[in-house]
């Protein structure tokens, strides 16, 4: 179980065009990554909805193929 | 996520002021995302309840649901959802999560 560090990206370009994306694989080993998602998507939202669109972006691999990902949010 | 699996999520939440749904116990914490959340709590010395997942894998897959958050740790204070592990440290790093501590009226160090 694991997930590479472009597709990531492209799930959550594909759900916020807009954004500029910035991924780390924090180990190395494909399953400890964190992003840093700049959004204009994001203005006037909770921390927790800008998340959520996040999490969301990725449908469900979250917590199943990809173990760990921290993640910051940044309103444009 | 079954009602009785619902009922006993709602009930930790309601009992508690203070609810953190981890890997593992404050003292064994299992994950590193979870030992944070726990480790930010001690030291601002708020008494919490935790509650590990591990233990019953219907309440690990049941809060995911419960909450609409698809990973653990979640931290609850007074039945409000505050958020994961990435979402209180930045609240810790800012001051804000003392805030809410303080307008909730749960008691911590200031």
């Amino acid at each position: 179980m694991a997930m590479d560090l472009k597709e990531i990206e492209k799930f959550i370009k594909e759900a916020m065009p807009d954004a500029s994306i910035e991924i780390q694989d924090l180990a190395g080993d494909g399953n400890h990554y964190s992003a840093t998602v700049t959004s204009s998507q994001f203005a006037g939202k909770s921390k927790i909805e800008q998340h959520k669109m996040v999490y969301n972006s990725l449908k469900g691999r979250m917590g199943n193929e990809l173990h760990a990902l921290a993640i910051k949010t940044k309103e444009q | 996520m079954d009602d009785k699996t619902k009922n006993i999520i709602q009930n930790h939440i309601d009992t508690n002021d203070v609810c953190l749904f981890m890997k593992g116990t404050p003292d064994a914490p299992q994950c590193g995302f979870s030992m944070a959340v726990s480790n930010m709590l001690k030291i601002l010395e708020v008494n919490f309840k935790s509650v590990n997942v591990l233990e019953d894998q219907s309440i690990r897959e049941g809060i995911k649901i419960f909450s609409d958050w698809p990973t653990i740790p979640q931290l609850y204070v007074k039945k409000e959802f505050v958020g994961g592990c990435d979402i209180v440290k930045e609240m810790y790093e800012s001051g804000e999560l003392k805030k809410v501590f303080s307008d909730k009226g749960i008691n911590f160090k200031k």
